[in-house]
């Protein structure tokens, strides 16, 4: 019997890998040959889905990117040991893309079946946890810390602190609740983890569960994400058979449960405080800070926030130990970032390497440079709150620091590349729309500011007044950056200011047509 | 396609019934009702306040704040184009705008006939695929004037 991976990955099906998995079922079938086809998650090689694996004696072989119409000549090829056709990219792990990668959080991604929690064990899953119940609660919270792990929901807070925090505040319940709102255009990273290694991300949870004295928790998870919400949701049953989940998690005695809860479109609900109230029921209105959720959150009790990305990080660290992960990275930026380069693109996908490589590094040699083979003119990292760069800051170094300081950020690290047929005051009203369409309502600079924002950027586009009114979007700007309670408000004026600054001539063309 | 079910205040209540268990039950309901009648309708938005012992007002407040709820049908199919940062990278604005013009429709818009409702979505965490649409809930990535056609023929069939 030969194993055949086809991934299950949400890009992969888009790009019809359900098609190629039927396709190849029935071709082997036609043809007498015995083959057990697994779903996997992607490897990451997103530019290269659907992508075929097959498992050879000398490891597992790809072919990608593979449409139905090259199954019969696959088979042909004697794709299933390993022969040579069109598709080939060769092993798997040799494969560039792989070996320059320092792969910590999705170390398993793409190559188990993300819903066997043998082949999970037999990857390492379950050594963290493990881990965690034998050092006990408190050192498990120290590991975490001194892991130097930082948020990886955009913020970068130590992701230990706040687990301590939550861990002392006296209650009689606590929750875990991990964002999965990854609203972020250009990243896909939590999504690919939930649909390629949910596991990990449970095991996280209840490591997290147990470090804070706390027995449920939440994934809140973007209505956006379909394949997402299949894939975990049977996770979670999985989960549940195998007795990691329930009233004595893997027979230690601790209880634990986690409930998967969807969202409803809104991109606010991202921020953890209005996550919270959507959890709770309610429209998805930020709350004041303080108190912290770690104080008081859902339903009042105290309550861990993480990031997906944070909390599937997490079995590493106690795993490996916290040395392992702190000795990647560069200053204040420990660990791995997986990074997701989309957009115009030549090779789009999911790269986790340690911080420090420069923001062109990662566009040209790791992404290509654009698919439309025409010049880079700007990148916007972190999402729709993030900075347009040009490739003239192209040497800035990709750590949170570095990016703060150019008034920019790297959020959940998605990177999205344009060719130079951006218009960007265009991109810089787009900005702006979308903050008013997204934002909660309850602070003025951001719920008028932004369609204030449009209204004066149509403007500057239709040639009227460009200089006053180019005055006034700076003000506008400025007002919502200090008058803002959240970040979305008080971000969206990054990608603004950063085409006004880098991109002015955008701003100055002969009126010029909407939607152009 | 969801959304069949003919309102009836009993399976309303039904559906409310079967997630009083839950903490904070009013998302996964108001899903559960959207996924059972193909909208939220007011009949039942009124059954909710009740059973969670808040305002009506209150109530639709909620149903309101969220883009992926509404309180009217839609068309028979629904195709969720994208329309965040990475696919305006690769032309999806143009592209969309000249669909939805040979339509004659605007955002949020449903054919005549009732086939097809439109919608803007923003990211689809396909951005790799860059543009990228969702057809009932299937996700298709480098969607281009062609594909978008061809969905709009089906959705009439
Ligand atoms: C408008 C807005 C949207 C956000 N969206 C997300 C999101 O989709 N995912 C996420 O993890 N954090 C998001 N955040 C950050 C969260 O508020 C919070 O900092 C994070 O979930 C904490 O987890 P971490 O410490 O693991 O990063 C968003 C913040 C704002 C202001
Ligand atoms: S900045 Fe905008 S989204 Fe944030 S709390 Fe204020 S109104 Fe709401
Ligand atoms: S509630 Fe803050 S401005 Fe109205
Ligand atoms: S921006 Fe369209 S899929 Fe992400």
């Amino acid at each position: 019997m030969t194993k055949v991976y086809i991934p299950l990955d949400m890009a992969a099906v888009a790009m019809g890998a359900d098609r190629l998995a039927a396709a190849v079922t029935k071709e082997a079938a036609a043809r007498g040959e015995n083959i057990e086809i697994v779903r996997n998650g992607s490897r990451g090689m997103l530019w290269l889905e659907p992508l075929i694996e097959v498992e050879t004696p000398a490891g597992r072989v790809g072919y990608g990117p593979a449409k139905v119409k090259d199954v019969a000549s696959l088979f042909d090829a004697g794709f299933l040991s390993g022969g040579a056709h069109r598709l080939s990219i060769g092993k798997v792990d040799d494969h560039p893309w792989m070996t320059r990668q320092n792969r910590v959080t999705f170390a398993r991604c793409g190559v188990i079946d993300p819903l066997s929690m043998d082949e999970y064990e037999a990857h390492g899953g379950g050594a963290g946890l493990a881990r965690a119940f034998q050092i006990g609660p408190a050192a498990t919270i120290e590991e975490v810390t001194k892991s130097g792990l930082r948020g990886r929901g955009g913020a970068g807070f130590p992701t230990g602190i706040k687990w301590k925090t939550v861990a002392d505040a006296p209650a009689d319940r606590r929750y875990v609740v991990v964002n999965a709102d990854e609203g972020d255009s250009g990243a896909f990273a939590d999504r690919m983890i939930m649909e390629g290694d949910p596991l990990s991300l449970i095991e996280g949870m209840i490591i997290c569960g147990y470090a804070i004295n706390g027995s449920k928790g939440y994934v809140y998870l973007r209505s956006e994400y379909p394949q997402a919400a299949v894939v975990f949701g049977k996770a979670i049953e999985v989960a549940r058979e195998a007795g990691w989940l329930g009233t004595n998690v893997r027979g230690s005695g601790f209880a634990f449960d986690i409930e998967l809860r969807i969202g409803a479109g809104a991109y606010v609900c991202g921020e953890e405080t209005s996550l919270l109230e959507s959890l709770e029921g309610r429209r998805g209105i930020v709350r004041a800070k303080p108190p912290l959720p770690a104080h008081v959150g859902l339903f009042g009790k105290p309550t861990v926030v993480n990031n997906v990305l944070s909390m599937a990080t997490a079995p590493m660290i106690l795993e490996k130990g916290s040395q392992h992960y702190a000795e990647l990275g560069v200053g204040r930026s420990r660990g791995t970032m997986p990074l997701q380069i989309a957009g115009n693109v030549k090779y789009g996908g999911l790269c986790e390497v340690p911080f420090g490589l420069t923001l062109g590094e990662i566009v040209n040699d790791i992404g290509g440079g654009t698919l439309s083979g025409r010049p880079v003119r700007a990148v916007q990292v972190g999402g729709p709150l993030g900075a347009y760069l040009p490739p003239w800051l192209f040497d800035t170094v990709f750590d949170y620091e570095a990016f703060a300081a150019k008034d920019s950020l790297i959020g959940h690290g998605g990177l999205v590349v344009f060719d130079d047929s951006v218009d960007m005051s265009w991109m810089a009203r787009f900005g702006m729309e979308f903050c008013a369409i997204e934002s909660c309502g309850k602070c003025t600079p951001c719920r008028l500011g932004s369609t204030r924002g449009v209204e004066t950027i149509d403007k500057i586009r239709a040639g009227q007044n460009v200089d006053a009114n180019i005055e006034l979007l700076k003000d506008l700007c400025h007002t919502m950056k200090f008058g803002s309670l959240c970040a979305l408000g008080g971000f969206a004026p990054y990608p603004v200011e950063s085409a006004l600054r880098h991109f002015p001539e955008d701003f100055r063309k002969p009126a010029l047509e909407a939607a152009e | 396609m969801s959304g069949a079910g003919q309102y009836s205040d009993e399976r309303a209540r039904e559906i409310i019934a079967a997630h009083m268990g839950l903490e904070g039950p009013a998302m996964p309901i108001l899903h559960a009702l959207q996924e059972e009648f193909g909208y939220v309708p007011d009949a039942a938005v009124k059954q909710m306040a009740e059973a969670l012992n808040i305002s009506r007002a209150e109530m639709h407040g909620v149903v309101t704040f969220y883009h992926d709820f509404h309180r009217a049908p839609h068309g028979r199919h629904t195709l969720k184009i994208c329309r965040a940062e990475s696919c305006q990278s690769m032309g999806a604005e143009k592209q969309a705008r000249a669909f939805l013009d040979k339509l004659k429709l605007d955002w949020g818009g449903t054919t005549p006939d009732g086939a097809l409702t439109v919608e803007p979505i923003y990211c689809l965490g396909l951005c790799a695929h860059s543009p990228s649409a969702l057809y009932d809930g299937e996700p298709i990535g480098r969607v281009d004037a062609e594909k978008l056609d061809e969905i709009a023929a089906e959705a009439r069939d």
